[in-house]
């Protein structure tokens, strides 16, 4: 197998591991990590294909610095909407929040 | 020599990584998921992009979970067990990820990669610098402006959600 199979494999297991955590995870803050897991595969994802495929070219760096800076502006949202909903029914578990629940 | 230290990192990433999803303590999950980011940030430096590891380091290790662990400290009693998920959801999560996770896996085998051999020393910061301002061909100006202002609408919004509205006095 060569190395950048190997690389490409260990994304794919890191994307599936962020995957069962976003599944299984009840609680808000620990869905939002294994997000970050998610995004940080698809990051080393690009990464390699860059560099294996299309050694002279930026296009998968700028994507993955891109996705880091999306990742920042996300995170900031979704950790003001975590305290929000803290603040209103004092759980962040998602099983609580039932608002739109008919 | 290299590849040893592939091999380590690798090790450490998945480690860490599902340590982060199983961790029954939401402090540790959180510490883990910081061993996860700087295990990446070295896969980077293994592949030779520097840039981007610091980058790496700056945002995630130094800002993301940091933001995590505060926002982890103002919601949470820190010592408490988080429940666990029950057990037929666990199960069923588990035989999902590993049938998508197979079926990736055999496309990646019976995949061949037309690999150019690494041409040249690694890349600098001067051509990633000129590149991210460059509006020309290869140039990456527009999306830069476009993250920018989105990142400054995120903060904004963040700021507006997150901020305590006075109780009306009825």
């Amino acid at each position: 197998m060569s190395e950048m199979k190997f690389i490409l494999a260990i994304s794919f297991a890191l994307f599936f591991i962020g995957a069962y955590g976003f599944l299984t995870r009840r609680n808000m803050i620990t869905m939002l990590m294994a997000v970050e897991l998610m995004l940080n595969a698809v990051n080393i994802n690009f990464v390699v294909f860059n560099k294996y495929l299309f050694a002279g070219k930026l296009d998968g760096l700028f994507f993955a610095v891109f996705i880091i800076t999306i990742a920042a502006a996300e995170a900031a949202v979704a950790i003001a909407i975590i305290i929000n909903l803290y603040r209103k029914f004092k759980s962040i578990d998602e099983d609580d929040i039932d608002t739109l629940r008919w | 020599m290299s590849e040893f230290f592939l091999y380590l990192i690798s090790i450490m990433i998945l480690v860490f990584g599902v340590l982060t999803v199983t961790s029954s303590k939401i402090f540790r999950a959180s510490v883990y998921l910081l061993f996860t980011l700087i295990n990446v940030a070295a896969l980077y430096f293994y592949l030779q992009y520097e840039f981007l590891a610091g980058v790496q380091i700056v945002v995630y290790v130094g800002g993301i979970v940091v933001l995590i662990i505060f926002s982890l400290f103002l919601t949470h009693r820190v010592g408490a067990d988080l429940p666990g998920p029950s057990n037929v959801r666990m199960l069923f999560t588990f035989l999902a990820v590993l049938f998508a996770f197979a079926f990736c896996y055999s496309l990646l085998l019976g995949n061949e990669f037309p690999e150019v051999p690494f041409a040249g020393s690694s890349l600098s910061i001067r051509e990633i610098g000129k590149a991210m301002l460059n509006y020309g061909e290869g140039g990456f100006v527009l999306p830069f402006e476009v993250v920018s202002v989105l990142l400054l609408a995120a903060l904004v919004g963040s700021i507006a959600i997150a901020f305590r509205t006075k109780p009306k006095n009825s």
